[in-house]
């Protein structure tokens, strides 16, 4: 009995001493969006560390990522909008200041049912019609949007409500964020969106352009219209290159790290971040989003050296139609 | 029934025919009634098995148990979540275990019939009903926050046994309950104490019980999620948690404790929900290695319950 008590007593003690030996880890959260980047990022990064530095990344979603990072539970925050007022608050309590990146950008893309012959091209203003919260149990038929469109039933799919990909889509289609009509059909797992589109000819839905190209065959993209001249005329489908130029507007979007200023003078984040602004462009287009231009990441690692803080949106939660680069500059 | 018949038997031949060949058309009416009901269960699971089997199958291979989860579907494998998923098995089990027995134990043997008792009842039975992120979140702010164990491999195994505990409690209570108590006086008519009474005789006759109720504790602690994405279990882990076992003095470590994991069924989860068809099949794979680490557990209560039953004389 005294054996084990005294093994017990020296087991615990060493593992507490041990802890401090621990390699080191830096610890990534966030949105499910960025997730594939930063998991790719991780992957190659280890490589190249060779078991010296390990990555942890989870998937708390953007609002859930910033809850742990702003009190100093994680290094990095991946982020599929930029911070909100309240986060920032609650940052600024904790004394936690971060270093705003941008690692790509993520088109928002409307989906029909490829039998669905008429709604191939729609309207912002369609758009608002039919997801703004006072459409709801108003707008359910096709031939309210335009006339000429069938009598028939529409069956409206969405992601979760508490992902950054909705937040964005009300922001940028009904004009406030996280406000939309609520009965539709909304699921955390964007496969699931995928096969409710697919077996139903009426259904109208939207989620990142990547679940689109891993399934064209049962899906058809429906052509956005901004009715703005300036960023392209007509409608206009989430090609990549129409992510790039910026006329796949508004429903593409930049996504983003947010890097705690405490953390970023530990040499294995700086080198991890480095990292991310050298071969980020490449990973992100390789796991199906759109790089940013190479600029982008230049400036970013220009803004993570002379580590400026706080948020090149002020703050203000997810916002539309901007260009990434533009931005970058304004701040240098 | 019999006791009807019987009361009948006044009444006539005639009545009594009808009456037992009513009664054996009841009788074949509900075999055929049960075999249905099993069937279902069977021709579900089965269903269940051959779509995934279909889907993962090809994936499944010794590549797929040693690789870390990667971008690229072919090249990811899922070495770190079984691994986790082993780790905090084994740990749930050493803190949920004893703490489960003891309690049983003392609920059935010692304590009076009084408030303080039916109090404890109605609150372990309440706690075995509720909801798993319930535990998840208490996990989040006794372990993970207040004793800052982080979110470690100790964090999601006292989450889990705390999920479990409930269950073990209730299941050994009613094991306990299942042995006569000609067995416990006997034994003190022997002369022994009570004690020796419950560790000599009511605990190995109450064994099979208390481990098949157990397993299938844990049978279901293995699929758990919510909980363990409350606390914060991650999704891409490329490394182990320290081996308990090195090659340096002291030879054992319990660092591993304190090392970030993943499990199974997180890994799964993410997979199943990317884009790439790739991953689907990998999720797909996944599943089969969990159903195959349950059905051994699952194995392992029966083997048990079988060896302790011999060990039973009366």
């Amino acid at each position: 009995m005294k054996r084990i008590l005294v093994s017990l007593i020296t087991m615990v003690a060493l593992s507490i001493a041990v802890k401090a030996y621990a390699a080191e880890v830096i610890k990534v959260d966030g949105s499910s969006t960025v997730y594939p980047i930063t998991e790719a990022v991780a992957e190659e990064f280890q490589k190249t560390e060779k078991d010296k530095t390990k990555v942890t990344v989870g998937i708390s979603g953007t609002g859930g990522g910033f809850k742990k990072f702003c009190i100093g539970e994680t290094d990095i925050s991946d982020a599929s909008r930029p911070i909100k007022p309240t986060e920032v608050e609650l940052c600024k309590k904790n004394g936690i200041d971060y270093i705003e990146l941008p690692v790509a950008y993520d088109g928002l893309a409307v989906i029909i049912n490829p039998k669905n012959a008429w709604a191939d091209k729609m309207t912002v203003k369609e758009l608002k019609k039919l997801w703004e919260p006072e459409a709801q149990g108003k707008i359910t038929k096709w031939n309210q949007i335009r006339a000429n469109w069938p009598d028939k039933e529409i069956h409206l799919f969405g992601p979760g409500v508490d992902s950054g990909t909705y937040d964005y889509f009300t922001e940028a289609i009904v004009g406030k964020e996280h406000s939309s009509r609520g009965d539709f059909t909304s699921s955390e797992d964007d496969n699931v969106l995928v096969q409710g589109i697919a077996t139903d000819q009426l259904a109208l839905g939207f989620f990142g352009v990547a679940y689109y190209e891993h399934n064209k065959d049962k899906l058809k993209l429906v052509a956005i219209d901004d009715e703005k001249d300036e960023n392209g005329k007509g409608h206009i489908l989430p090609k990549y290159e129409n992510v790039v130029n910026g006329t796949y507007q508004p429903l593409s979007r930049p996504i983003f790290i947010y890097v705690s200023k405490k953390s970023a003078d530990k040499p294995e984040i700086k080198r991890f971040v480095e990292f991310y602004m050298k071969k980020g462009g490449e990973l992100s287009k390789e796991v199906g989003y759109v790089a940013l231009p190479d600029n982008a990441y230049k400036l970013g690692l220009k803004r993570f050296e002379k580590r400026i803080i706080g948020s090149v949106f002020g703050g203000k939660g997810s916002q539309v139609g901007v260009k990434i680069e533009d931005l970058l500059k304004k701040e240098m | 029934m019999n006791r009807e018949t019987e009361g009948q038997r006044g009444k006539g031949a005639e009545g009594q025919r009808v009456r037992r060949a009513l009664n054996k058309f009841y009788d074949k009416a509900f075999t055929v009634i049960g075999l249905l009901a099993t069937l279902i269960g069977l021709a579900v699971l089965l269903t269940l098995l051959i779509d995934v089997f279909m889907d993962g199958a090809s994936r499944l291979g010794w590549q797929f148990l040693t690789s870390y989860p990667s971008r690229k579907p072919e090249q990811a494998g899922i070495l770190s979540a079984w691994v986790g998923t082993a780790w905090v098995m084994a740990l749930t089990f050493i803190i949920a275990f004893p703490l489960g027995v003891a309690a049983a134990v003392y609920l059935e043997e010692y304590s009076k019939k009084n408030w303080l008792r039916d109090f404890i009842e109605i609150n372990i039975a309440n706690l075995a009903g509720v909801p798993s992120i319930i535990y998840g979140l208490l996990g989040l702010g006794l372990f993970v926050r207040a004793l800052s164990l982080d979110r470690s491999v100790i964090s999601g195994a006292a989450t889990l046994a705390l999920l479990v505990l409930p269950i073990i409690i209730l299941s050994t209570r009613e094991a306990l309950k299942a042995i006569p108590s000609s067995i416990r006086e006997a034994s003190y008519a022997l002369g022994a104490s009570k004690w020796q009474t419950i560790r000599h005789q009511v605990l190995p006759a109450a064994m099979p019980g208390i481990l098949t109720g157990t397993i299938l504790a844990m049978s279901r602690a293995i699929g758990e999620t919510a909980p363990l994405i409350t606390i914060g279990a991650l999704t891409y882990v490329a490394f182990l948690p320290a081996s308990p076992i090195s090659t340096e003095f002291p030879f054992i470590t319990l660092r591993g404790l304190l090392d970030a994991f993943s499990v199974l069924p997180i890994q799964i989860f993410n997979w199943v929900s990317r884009p790439q068809k790739g991953f689907f099949t990998n999720a797909a794979a996944g599943i089969i290695v969990l159903l195959i680490i349950t059905f051994l557990m699952n194995g392992i209560a029966v083997w048990l319950r079988h060896k302790y039953q011999k060990k039973v004389r009366w």
